[in-house]
């Protein structure tokens, strides 16, 4: 009934890149439902490491010898691929961070102190996953910044009415979620930043959970900061990206000091390097930067709109099967929700029901997803979220239904 | 049905879960601990009364979260009642070891309490079955009025 009508490309002969899925766990074939935590890596990227440790490692920027200049010439190729891959103007525009989390911090950071006073207005929303919280309640706890929060309408959706009042000229910075990792809402970017900048105020998107999975431009998008991982991406697990408007960044002070992020030292102070390398104090993760290049690469191979269309439809499709369970209880936006469903069953705890369906092969997560604001905003205390990438198939979904039956009945 | 799953949920659990013994307040307790498990968002309120030796004379509790949770405060409840403050540690030592040693062979003195002896086999599920363990180690240490503790040390 709910046939894929797409794009022609082979989703089962692409399962076939991904090695792990190949694996049992508890002696069943993997359903491997927590790409929203981790994303699996297709043997490109595996093999891209492999090739990289095998023939280019050597420090980057410093060495004059052979494998130095490969390795900085693949580092830097890296750069200019993730800035193509969301439409960033320049490379310059791109520095590698550990991921979403250490990229939002560093702007918490060199451009939080620099820029943010008493008083200032920091405007988020109720569904920010954590890593979009704390850097932001650290920073007002150091300035004396205040964090206001857009609310979270019953459906899901971030509540727009509010938006006039919250969004007055104190606001410095809006930074929200593009996709809520709990409950799958795909929030209308480039409409935020717009009603941001009326009001002066600079826009962040945290795109963790976006990256992967739909087209992405910066400047279509119109934010001035955007944060993203490799690891949900197909890509390493320490690698990630932060992007920001080139005039911004060139704006903002050294956050981490040491080696590579400088012209010149003296015992006294010292002279830094520009935008991004300025930001990238130490060495850096070469090898990370590098496959997350490949990761780019596979996903770009197979194409965003086809990946964004196949994952839509698999939670669609979950969240539509889920409702035929007695006492089920679906989270999020029936109509456009992004690769993920959350839930909660009244005859089970979402930790039972993890752990029953591990014992089926069956990957979910349970709990509260860094979303603990969210999940009170919501009245529980956690859901089970199962949250889909191009490499799931609705027939894994129609076995999750069974297991998830199963599990009514012997905890009923 | 899997023999690990059989075994964390045995029939007892699943039955304390459902039907929680020794489920509410007391109002004269001498002692009330709010216990949580932030990683899961389990929650347990446990109020305590002393008899005059200050063995446990009563003890009931509240909460919300997992089977496992709910499940080993109840039979802990209904094992504790009447104990000294001595065999309650030494219980509270015994349980440990039960849900978490394998090579454990579930000393008699437990009681119901064994059941839940297949929690060792779930590393993820033992902050679930200690939580209320561990509030009513806080109960005795406190003695009076109203404490809190947490299964994440901050």
């Amino acid at each position: 009934m709910h046939k894929i009508a797409t794009s022609g490309v082979d989703w089962n002969a692409i399962r076939k890149d991904f090695p792990i899925l190949g694996e049992q766990a508890h002696g069943h074939p993997l359903i491997y439902f927590d790409s929203a935590a981790t994303s699996q890596k297709p043997r490109a990227v595996l093999d891209t490491l492999r090739r990289y440790y095998e023939h280019e490692n050597a420090n980057v920027h410093r060495g004059l010898h052979e494998l130095s200049s490969r390795a900085t010439e693949a580092y830097e190729k890296s750069r200019q691929r993730v800035a193509d891959y969301i439409g960033a103007a320049s490379a310059n525009e791109i520095v590698f961070t550990r991921g979403t989390t250490e990229s939002i911090n560093l702007v918490a950071q060199a451009w939080g102190e620099k820029f943010i006073r008493e008083g200032d207005v920091i405007l988020l929303t109720e569904m920010e996953h954590h890593s979009n919280l704390v850097p932001w309640q650290l920073l007002a706890k150091r300035t004396g910044a205040r964090l206001r929060f857009v609310g979270v309408c019953d459906d899901g959706t971030l509540d727009l009415e509010q938006l006039p009042s919250l969004l007055t000229p104190e606001v410095k910075l809006f930074a929200f979620t593009h996709i809520s990792n709990s409950l799958g809402t795909i929030n209308p970017v480039a409409k935020l930043c717009e009603k941001a900048h009326a009001v002066g105020a600079l826009t962040l998107v945290d795109a963790a959970q976006s990256a992967g999975h739909l087209p992405i431009d910066v400047q279509e998008l119109g934010c001035d900061f955007l944060a993203f991982s490799g690891h949900k991406m197909c890509g390493p697990t320490g690698i990630g990206a932060l992007y920001g408007r080139g005039e911004i960044l060139d704006s903002m002070p050294p956050w981490h000091g040491g080696g590579e992020m400088i012209v010149s030292v003296t015992l006294e102070k010292s002279a830094f390097k520009k935008a991004p390398h300025r930001f990238e104090a130490g060495t850096p993760n070469i090898a990370g930067a590098i496959g997350l290049a490949a990761a780019i690469q596979y996903i770009e191979q197979i194409g965003r709109p086809a990946i964004f269309e196949h994952d839509s439809h698999l939670a669609r499709y979950a969240a539509e099967r889920l409702t035929e369970l007695p006492g089920m209880r679906v989270f999020g936006p029936t109509e456009e929700r992004g690769a993920l469903v959350g839930f909660v069953m009244d005859t089970a705890h979402p930790h039972d029901l993890t752990t029953f369906a591990d014992q089926y092969g069956l990957a979910l997560r349970g709990g509260h997803h860094c979303n603990q604001p969210l999940m009170r905003r919501f009245g529980v205390s956690g859901t089970t979220r199962a949250s889909f990438y191009f490499y799931n198939t609705t027939e894994e979904i129609d076995r999750m239904i069974e297991i998830l039956d199963a599990a009514v009945r012997f905890f009923s | 049905m899997s023999p690990e799953i059989e075994e964390l949920y045995q029939e007892v659990i699943l039955d304390h879960s459902r039907r929680p013994r020794n489920f509410g307040d007391l109002p004269d307790a001498a002692v009330r601990v709010h216990g949580d498990n932030p990683a899961c968002g389990d929650e347990i309120h446990l109020s305590v009364k002393f008899d005059g030796g200050g063995s446990l004379h009563d003890i009931k509790f509240t909460g919300h979260g997992c089977a496992i949770s709910q499940a080993s405060a109840s039979l802990m409840t209904m094992k504790l009642k009447g104990k000294s403050r001595a065999e309650v540690m030494e219980m509270l030592d015994a349980f440990h070891h039960l849900v978490t040693d394998a090579t454990n062979e579930a000393p008699k003195t437990l009681g119901d309490l064994r059941v839940m002896k297949g929690v060792r086999n779930f590393p993820q599920r033992v902050k679930c079955a200690m939580l209320a363990w561990r509030a009513v180690e806080q109960a005795l240490e406190q003695g009076a009025g109203e404490a809190t503790v947490s299964t994440e040390p901050t």
